[in-house]
């Protein structure tokens, strides 16, 4: 390949920064790659060495060390990037224009994102929004020499602690501050450097303290710093176990489980990881889904912050039953302390021998890469995380080939949720306690699960229960809605989900109860509305965020998502002014849903219509 | 629930019952048939059998049955990236439609291409396409009289979606920031309308007319150029076809082969000769010759369509099914022939 590329010299910060992160897998930069002597005037430099090509995967890593630096990505900054890798600079450029988190624009080094999504916007999101404006300006367009600049943002995964607000700070010392309630305060104080508050734990977890959880009980409890602590709670007994009855039993005891996946589509672990392992093809890879980015889900922020290493012995269990020696850990850049407490894990279980060449003195290698994603509800997509891992635009791929066969780098991969992998400890630590597990919950969805609930009740929070318990119970677990006011609707799943009515109180919270009434549970989001709630806003809310989330592949969801939230504005502009919602119109979002639906890529086209039309299906709920 | 309609007015939403069936998230492992490599695979097209050989298509077998199927981003000289999605038909026993031009077809696959599911879904893509992309000569080059005859076929009405807002101003869609947007108010319905970009002497890019198929991208790395000049740019409805920061094509890696040109299906990709003819309104295909001769410049031996009008060469191609080319010319092939039209005296 000729690589073209125009640019002048990156600084000295910028390259340091990408040195920093290249030069330990590459060697130092070499001349053609813009190292020690400049590019020849045409722009042109000679062909990049095997080992830089063949490491595209260090794009994304190689974009967050210019932004974390330099708080943008500068012409200079991506050109340098692009010749060590040897990524054409066009490609590089429509890489680092498809995550929202990167700004290819010059801007203040301290960026605020305010989340204004649906569980913040009515909890003081749009207040805070609002005073940001009065300060900084319009978002994204900071005065000259403005010290900070403030954005709107999609769901931050701190529904429960809403409004949320995540403060990133370039420089040599980069910070990312995760504010929940977010004020002007400590905002204020975030972009300062000044320490913040952080809400007790119990504000997440409600149910801290009360016993009998399975997967949260270590939370709250445990050191989340402590692989001592983790493994004094019970930790690393069940990959000795693993180690001790090898792969296939391992498989043939998580298919026994009935686990199924958490990350929405609900499909067997065990048959994936059977798949997997059949595969003839070398290397083989496990990934774990850590992109939580649905509105409203925030289950595996708290697993991963408060009980980081169950998540380490998960995957390394997982590479050790399907024959991987590598997992990549894809974790949703909005997540800092999850990524700080992952990262500390990772190396505590290196220096004991529980992750490298030999784990625990066996011929079983397994070592966990972390890559952070950028701010792109797609790659939380399979085959689209796959895509982002590798370098690429996280836009989802054909199926079939599914991953099983042909996924990371063409390779046969398993890929879960971390809930889902969470569950694996429980289920293998000891002899029979995969038939113990298979007793949990209902025949058709087996275990415990893990709810995200938000919204107009009590005590929001992370909720463990076993599958089967009814929404009215799960919600009065959370203390119900809030005295003096009535609920009015409640969104399952996410907005990706459906919204459901308050008759639907009775529905057994499992797949099949979902699915016998119409609904999902998704990523197990449960967020309610009482009647004071915007829920026109919500909807045209959720509709933007599909818009501004489709990856642009297919027209049904590229051009698809913009109409349907134009309708939705003439809808509401029709019924504020009093008229009645055109029939004509009202088919239309109906034909645009189906045609969505039938002819997307991908789910998040497929589902970007859902959650809008089962609002307007319920009477009177949107439209007096 | 059940719909309720008076003259154009309900009463309220709930009377439209809006969908019956929830999709799932799909994550499905397909037990894959082993197919055997010789022999030939029956299906059935709208219950008509057909056999295909082994690897070929939905759309292989449409066609070999004289089933006409719309079709926009594929391109039998390129990787199918199954992007448009006006090709898609029913295959028993799926959730979704599959898009006939890339997904193989399997022994005993029932195909349907005529069902109320295929025809909303064509439909409602052709209208999305022709709300928000300039259409006018977009599948010109196909056999059953390109988009028109299409939208005539499923009745597709684009004005639904209300009237085109104003275009964009130069450069304005290339720098939007990702993940944000503009609210709308619904009074219009939002475009790709955009200046044409004009910054060479051989060829234009009119992006108003671009429907994202990424053949240019295909045929400018690795389905022939290797060069790598443009990408997809951006995310969502503000992804774009780019060079890197959208810098003008004589800085950036383009080597003039023109092979985005002969794939483009919308004529966004355009001879600057073309596109400035068509402005003067002397563009006229009627009567223009087309002529097959051989590439003069070196021994490869390139096969060439001139196309000529009143003696002037206005615009190259190549065969996409030429055993030397695949339609893939360099340089010297695709524009070295207005140099016979500058010659004096010709
Ligand atoms: C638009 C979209 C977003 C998704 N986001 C996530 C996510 O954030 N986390 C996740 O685990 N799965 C997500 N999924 C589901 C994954 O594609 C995949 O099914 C899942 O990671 C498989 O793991 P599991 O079997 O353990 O559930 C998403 C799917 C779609 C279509
Ligand atoms: S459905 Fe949307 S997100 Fe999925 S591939 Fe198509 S454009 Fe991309
Ligand atoms: S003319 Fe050739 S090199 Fe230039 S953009 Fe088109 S395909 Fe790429
Ligand atoms: S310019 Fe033409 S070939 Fe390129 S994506 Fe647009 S329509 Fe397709
Ligand atoms: S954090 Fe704001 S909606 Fe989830
Ligand atoms: S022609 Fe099949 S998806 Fe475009």
């Amino acid at each position: 390949m000729d690589l073209h590329v125009v640019a002048p010299l990156p600084s000295p910060a910028e390259r340091a920064a990408v040195d920093a992160l290249l030069d330990p897998v590459l060697g130092p930069a070499t001349t053609w790659s813009g190292g020690a002597r400049a590019i020849g005037a045409d722009g042109r430099a000679a062909r990049g060495g095997h080992a830089a090509r063949a490491r595209r995967d260090l794009l994304l890593p190689a974009l967050h060390a210019l932004m974390d630096r330099v708080g943008w990505i500068s012409p200079p900054g991506l050109g340098y990037v692009a010749r060590r890798l040897t990524v054409p600079p066009a490609e590089a450029y429509g890489v680092a224009t498809f995550y929202a988190l990167f700004s290819t624009t010059e801007r203040p080094a301290a960026v605020i994102h305010a989340c204004d999504d649906i569980a913040c916007r009515d909890a003081g999101g749009e207040t805070l929004c609002a005073d940001l404006e009065r300060r900084l300006g319009p978002a994204g367009h900071p005065a000259p020499g403005a010290p900070a600049t403030w954005l709107r943002s999609p769901c931050l995964g701190r529904c429960e602690l809403a409004p949320a607000a995540l403060v990133t700070v370039a420089g040599e010392q980069p910070r990312a501050v995760e504010l929940a309630p977010a004020d002007a305060a400590n905002v204020r104080a975030a972009v300062e450097g000044n320490p913040t508050r952080s809400a007790p734990l119990a504000a997440s977890l409600p149910q801290l303290g009360t016993p009998g959880r399975r997967i949260t009980g270590r939370i709250g409890v445990v050191d989340p710093a402590s692989l001592a602590d983790y493994r004094a709670h019970g930790g690393y007994r069940a990959l000795a176990r693993v180690l001790a009855i090898g792969p296939e039993q391992t498989i043939a005891e998580v298919t026994a489980s009935g686990l199924v996946g958490r990350g929405g589509a609900a499909f067997p672990t065990g048959r994936k990881w059977a798949a997997v392992a059949a595969q003839p093809a070398r290397p083989r890879y496990v990934v774990c889904n850590a992109d939580e980015s649905e509105p409203g889900t925030f289950k595996d922020r708290v697993v991963m912050e408060g009980d980081p290493f169950a998540l380490v012995e998960a995957m390394t269990i997982e590479g050790i039953a399907v024959g991987a020696e590598t997992g990549y850990l894809y974790l949703r850049g909005e997540y800092p302390l999850a990524e700080a407490r992952l990262r500390h894990a990772i190396a505590e279980a290196e220096s004991a021998g529980l992750l490298g060449p030999a784990i625990l003195g066996t011929e079983h290698a397994f070592r966990i890469e972390l890559r952070r994603g950028a701010g792109a509800y797609i790659c939380g997509e399979e085959t689209a995380l796959l895509g982002s891992i590798e370098g690429r635009r996280g836009e989802p791929r054909n199926k079939p080939p599914f991953p099983v066969e042909v996924g990371l780098f063409g390779k046969p991969t398993a890929i879960n949720n971390v809930e889902t992998l969470v569950n694996l400890p429980l289920i293998l630590a000891d002899d029979g306690a995969a038939e113990a597990y298979a007793q949990i919950g209902t025949p058709g969805s087996r275990g415990p699960k893990l709810f995200c609930l938000s919204g107009a009740v009590a005590r929001p929070g992370v909720y463990e229960v076993d599958f089967g318990v009814t929404l009215g119970e799960l919600l009065a677990l959370a203390g119900g809605v809030p005295e003096g006011r009535s609920l009015r609707t409640i969104l399952l799943g996410g907005a990706a989900g459906v919204f459901v009515g308050p008759d639907a109180l009775g529905m057994p919270l499992t797949l099949e109860g979902a699915r016998a009434a119409g609904a999902t549970l998704g990523s197990g989001v449960v967020m309610a509305f009482d009647e004071q709630a915007d829920l026109a806003g919500t909807l045209r809310r959720i509709a933007a965020f599909f818009r501004d989330e489709s990856c642009g592949q297919c027209v049904p969801c590229r051009v698809g998502t913009v109409r349907q939230e134009e309708l939705l504005a003439r809808l509401e502009r029709t019924v504020a002014a009093g008229g009645m919602p055109d029939a004509g119109q009202l088919g239309l979002l109906r034909e645009l849903g189906q045609a969505m639906r039938d002819a997307s890529i991908c789910g998040l086209g497929q589902t970007a219509s859902s959650a809008i039309e089962s609002a307007l299906r319920i009477p009177g709920l949107v439209a007096g | 629930m059940s719909g309720q309609e008076h003259g154009g007015h309900t009463r309220g939403f709930e009377l439209f019952h809006i969908f019956q069936e929830l999709p799932a998230r799909s994550s499905e492992i397909p037990v894959a048939p082993e197919p055997d490599p010789t022999e030939p695979v029956a299906l059935t097209v709208d219950d008509r059998p057909v056999e295909v050989a082994p690897g070929e298509t939905i759309l292989d077998a449409c066609r070999a049955l004289g089933v006409e199927t719309p079709t926009l981003c594929h391109a039998p000289n390129l990787t199918p990236v199954n992007a448009c999605r006006v090709c898609v038909v029913e295959v028993e026993g799926q959730r979704t439609l599959a898009p006939a031009c890339s997904r193989r077809a399997e022994a005993g696959m029932v195909v349907r291409t005529e069902t109320e599911r295929v025809r909303t879904a064509r439909k409602v893509v052709l209208e999305l396409l022709g709300s928000s992309v300039d259409l006018s000569l977009a599948g010109r080059h196909q056999p059953d009289g390109g988009l028109a005859g299409w939208m005539e076929r499923y009745d597709a009405d684009p004005a639904r979606f209300g009237p085109a807002a104003a275009p964009a101003e130069a450069g304005e869609r290339d720098a939007r920031p990702t993940g944000h947007h503009h609210v709308p108010d619904g009074s219009a319905a939002e475009t790709v309308a955009q200046p044409v970009k004009v910054d060479n002497d051989l060829y234009v890019r009119d992006y108003s007319k671009c429907i994202l198929c990424y053949k240019c991208v295909e045929a400018c790395g690795t389905d022939a150029q290797f060069t790598f000049a443009i990408a997809v740019a951006g995310r969502g409805f503000d992804a774009r076809i780019s060079t890197e920061w959208d810098v003008p094509l004589p800085t950036s890696a383009c080597v003039y082969c023109g092979n985005c040109i002969g794939v483009c299906p919308t004529g966004a990709l355009m001879f600057r000769s073309e596109h400035e003819m068509r402005a003067a309104g002397t563009w006229d295909e009627s009567a223009q010759t087309v002529t097959e001769t051989i590439c003069p410049y070196c021994g490869v031996g390139c096969t060439l369509e001139l196309h000529v009008q009143e003696d002037q060469v206005v615009k190259v191609l190549s065969p996409s099914d030429s055993s030397v080319t695949g339609g893939h010319l360099c340089i010297k092939g695709r524009f070295g022939s207005s140099f016979v039209n500058e010659k004096p005296g010709r």
